[in-house]
């Protein structure tokens, strides 16, 4: 059987796509093809190239449908891109909707029952007997379906020009340890490569060349970039309970605390790791374990944050510190469980009833989610107050490149708190009163010896010496401090991030638009707009936020949700410039993409 | 002895009973929950209870208000409505040398705090956990909670249709290994079992029956004064000793049971109610049901297993508190992270 490779009705160009180009695997979830998908991305990052993926994954254990798409890069650019120039068909059921959305000019490799060459004229047909050939590759029936998928990573190999031994050397990685499960995926994929070899003509679309650009790089995701921040960062009490996107975070903490939270001489753990038994009790007890002096943090989404906020409340208040880690997904209620969005900024923001404000620090990529998850811990202690790290999903469960994490050697900062003697010297000590004028008390930790220093923390209202009270200027006196640490925040919290290509248009973004925005912004500079960009790390927001607000006629506030709601934070807090934020949104739960971001912007341009 | 002034007795650490009180209670004249914080001082300065150790949670309500009332050295924690568990739960992880005291009431824990209670329980938190029980809302005053009896009556008149739920055999099916029912009006029994419960390494339930003197203590209501002394069925005489490295411990004569506790101290029983063993907890949850039925509160220790691991040992925690330890002993050095920066590659 010859694969039809002419020439396709409507070309992408003259040029070979180069390290430059999408691919997009349709599977079935549960058929083992996430393993199979990060093989080849893997591969591809072994040669060299810039290589990002997606997995858009189904709220579902097995059975229904999944996408996984690989970006290559030879500019670095990671973010989703909106077009494919490969498409690897694997699911009967999403197969005649996925050519009908394909890009003109396509590969298209499928399964060859699945007969789907006749559907469209412009695109290029890669049929591959799959069944055979998995029959012939692999000895185990049994391990057919999962083992399938390797195949087509071996015809991708080929077309691509992907080394097969980059190949190997990736299933080797990816199955660490299984020799049988090596072996049996190695094959497959071998087999997959020859009959490519054999049966197909070489195609010059798409192509992988060798280059050096990922030399020294890793691949990780964030949230286990955030596990280790917090595992370097000594935490030592860990309240969670489970919710994607956010459950690997712990569940690969776990894994490194076995390996290196035991104290040497015993073998006894640094750290208590307890399920709890919803998110409200999480909450309860990385507040208490705060305020008892442990370092503590949880992590969750949006519905774990809707129901631990009367406790995010309480922290605030009696202030005590911990780190709620918010992996953001596709709200409202349980919206779209596996996909991505950004639309808990307001919840982070204000969490809970009264008058509340909250540290929220917004890593951006791998580099920061491990440094921001080290620093959450400084900031909560120094504070006294919860902090939040928001990610994303597309940011927490992706595969990304990274450079190496840089060791964290700044010391612990463990905040303010007396000990036994400094507690014995101190005069007329109160746990909430503002010595230093920051903002920022004294505390002391349950269990201190001596006789002073105990307090009673109540969420109810209290007056400076920690003391119950209804009086009105007892109760402002503490909220109007409160605001006060709120203000001297902006000097610790990590500053904005800025690309300037040296224009009065400004660009405002944060967490994981960072690689869409920086790709539009490029596109917009080839297309004649130049725009300033400044990435948002946290809130509140610092200085230099505010010079680039008061400095740009127009920022285009680029964000993942429906509302605009980090506009309405900037509008809030700088009224004098409200009409100058003007919204860039995407929210169907795909990953952002530079493409919406350019016509958008193109659009307000064009007003 | 009218002139001299004699200095009040203290304890083995030195100190005396006041130093174990706390501020003015700001409760109604005559309510339960006093008494109880009465013998909580008198139970802790007895026991010889290190002040500075003690910690005290509690969630929304009257009784949530009383930690404020008792031992002043300790650290006091008046979180949010019904989930005075999870404070308790990460406090106590993160200093394993505390003493921890939780206070609740019958709303707090049996109505929007019982997921929390049931999973503390499960989880063996080191912790006394006192239910003031009054079988309303004192707080929001008088509306029913979960453990008001079928058929009993508001002071407005309004009856309760719905079965209550009992927080001794709910403790006892939970696992829990030192569940007791007292009454506030008897001090003597509660504080026997008090002193037990400061010995006890894991969970202790104390569900302590406290009348809300202003919205329930009428005569329709099943937990008056009145009713729960006539109805009160003491199960035993209880004497607790205290573990002592130089004293030889002496039984009470007439001693029935003797139950040990890890650190040696022991609790003797002697039997009132023929038959009843609190080491057997089905014949324990059996003889409960009987006498609730016929409207009776058994109260004493209803069930003891002295040798459950609370949770810090079941997750073989360090000995030092968590919260203290060493920055050289929680953070991995640049070796580890270059390590794992090569597995990643
Ligand atoms: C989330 C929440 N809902 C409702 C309340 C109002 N509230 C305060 S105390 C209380 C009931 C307390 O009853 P109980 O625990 O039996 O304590 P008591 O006052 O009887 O000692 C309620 C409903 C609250 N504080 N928080
Ligand atoms: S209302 Fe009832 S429970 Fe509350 S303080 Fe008064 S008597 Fe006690
Ligand atoms: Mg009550």
């Amino acid at each position: 059987m010859t694969a039809s490779l002419a020439a396709p009705s409507t070309p992408l160009g003259a040029k070979t796509r180069i390290n430059d180009f999408s691919i997009q695997v349709a599977t079935v979830n549960g058929s083992g093809s996430q393993t199979a998908n990060t093989v080849l991305l893997r591969a591809i990052f072994q040669m060299g190239v810039f290589v990002s993926g997606k997995n858009l994954f189904p709220s579902n254990i097995a059975g229904l449908p999944t996408w996984f798409t690989i970006r290559a890069s030879a500019k670095g650019y990671v973010a989703r891109k909106a077009s494919n120039e490969m498409l690897i068909l694997m699911n009967a059921e999403t197969a005649k909707e996925d050519i009908a959305k394909a890009d003109a000019g396509a590969l298209v490799i499928y399964d060859e029952p699945l007969q789907l060459d006749k559907l469209r004229a412009d695109l290029s047909y890669i049929p591959v007997p799959f069944q055979k050939l998995v029959t012939a590759s692999c000895p185990e029936p049994k391990l057919h379906k999962l083992v399938k998928n390797m195949i087509y990573v071996g015809v991708a190999a080929r077309l691509l020009s992907v080394d097969m031994e980059e190949v190997k050397k990736a299933i080797t990685k990816q199955l660490k340890g299984k020799a049988k499960a090596i072996e049996i995926n190695q094959a497959a994929a071998v087999a997959g490569y020859d009959w490519a070899m054999e049966n197909l003509e070489d195609q010059d679309h798409i192509k992988v060349v060798r280059d050096n650009k990922t030399n020294g790089l890793i691949i990780v995701d964030g949230n286990e970039a955030c596990a280790l921040g917090a595992l370097f960062a000594g935490v030592t009490v860990v309240g969670w309970y489970p919710i994607t996107p956010a459950s690997s975070l712990v569940e690969t903490f776990i894994e490194y605390a076995e390996e290196y939270r035991k104290d040497p001489a015993t073998g006894k753990s640094t750290v208590a790791i307890v399920q709890m038994e919803d998110e409200l009790a999480s909450a309860g007890v990385v507040l208490a374990a705060g305020w008892a002096g442990a370092r503590s943090m949880t992590s969750t989404a949006g519905p774990g944050v809707s129901l631990m906020s009367e406790f995010i409340g309480l922290g605030y208040y009696v202030e005590a510190p911990g780190v709620f880690f918010n992996v953001a997904r596709t709200g409202p209620s349980t919206g779209l469980p596996t996909r991505t969005q950004q639309s808990d900024v307001e919840l982070c923001a204000k969490c809970s009833h009264g008058d509340t404000q909250h540290i929220n620090l917004y890593p951006g990529n791998m580099e920061e989610c491990f440094q921001f998850a080290y620093d959450a811990f400084d900031l909560a202690e120094r504070f006294q107050t919860p902090i939040f790290v928001v990610t994303d999903l597309d940011l927490g469960m992706q595969n990304w490149s990274s450079k190496p994490f840089a060791y964290p050697s700044k010391p612990y900062d463990r905040g303010k708190v007396l000990n036994q003697q400094q507690l014995a010297e101190a005069k007329d000590w109160g746990r909430y009163k503002d010595v230093d004028g920051d903002g920022i008390c004294y505390r002391s930790l349950p269990g201190t010896a001596g006789g002073k220093g105990s307090y009673f923390t109540r969420g109810s209202g209290h007056n400076a010496y920690a003391q119950y009270s209804e009086k009105p200027e007892d109760y402002v006196e503490v909220v109007d401090r409160l605001r006060r640490k709120y203000e001297t925040a902006k000097t610790h919290v990590p500053t904005p991030v800025f690309r300037n290509l040296g224009s009065v248009k400004g660009v405002l973004a944060f967490g994981s638009s960072d690689p869409a925005v920086i790709e539009a912004q490029d596109i917009l500079a080839e297309e004649g707009l130049k725009t300033d960009y400044l990435r948002l790390r946290a809130l509140p927001f610092t200085a230099e936020v505010d010079a680039f607000v008061e400095e740009k006629q127009v920022v285009y506030v680029v964000e993942q949700n429906r509302d605009g709601q980090m506009a309405n934070l900037f509008r809030e807090t700088y009224p004098q410039h409200a009409t100058k934020f003007k919204s860039v949104l995407h929210y169907n739960g795909h990953a952002i993409d530079a493409k919406c971001i350019v016509d958008q912007i193109t659009a307000f341009e064009q007003k | 002895m009218t002139t001299a002034t004699p200095s009040a007795p203290t304890n083995k650490l030195g100190f005396t009973k006041q130093d174990y009180v706390g501020s003015k209670s700001t409760l109604c004249a005559g309510c339960g929950h006093d008494a109880i914080t009465a013998q909580i001082i008198n139970a802790a300065f007895e026991s010889n209870i290190e002040g500075h150790l003690v910690t005290k949670y509690s969630g929304i309500g009257c009784s949530s208000k009383t930690p404020a009332y008792f031992i002043n050295q300790g650290w006091g924690f008046n979180s949010v409505h019904g989930r005075m568990p999870a404070i308790a739960t990460g406090a106590s992880l993160a200093n394993r040398k505390l003493i921890n005291i939780g206070v609740s009431g019958d709303g707090d824990s049996m109505s929007i705090g019982m997921g929390q209670f049931v999973h503390a329980v499960r989880r063996n938190i080191p912790m006394i956990y006192i239910i003031e029980d009054n079988g309303v809302y004192g707080l929001t005053k008088g509306q029913f909670s979960a453990t008001a009896d079928k058929g009993s009556f508001l002071k407005s008149g309004a009856k309760n249709d719905l079965p209550p739920v009992d927080p001794c055999t709910l403790a006892i099916e939970l696992g829990c290994g030192f569940v007791a029912r007292c009454f506030s009006g008897n001090p003597k029994q509660l504080n026997a079992i008090l002193k037990a419960a400061f010995a006890y390494e894991g969970t202790v339930v104390l569900d302590i029956i406290s009348p809300c003197v202003t919205f329930n203590n009428h005569d329709a209501s099943t937990r008056s004064y009145k009713h729960v002394k006539d109805h009160d069925f003491p199960l035993h005489d209880l004497g607790f000793i205290q573990y002592s490295e130089v004293e030889e411990v002496d039984i009470a004569a007439g001693a029935t049971e003797v139950v040990t506790f890890p650190d040696g101290s022991k609790v003797a029983i002697k039997a009132i109610h023929e038959g009843y063993d609190p080491t057997d907890r089905f014949g324990a949850m059996k003889a409960i049901h009987e006498s609730m039925a016929k409207g009776e509160f058994l109260t004493g220790l209803l069930y003891i297993n002295p040798t459950q691991p609370p949770l810090p040992q079941v997750l073989n925690l360090v000995d030092e508190p968590l919260a203290t330890l060493p920055e050289a002993l929680v953070k991995p050095g640049p070796a580890v992270l270059e390590e794992i920066m090569q597995a990643l590659m």
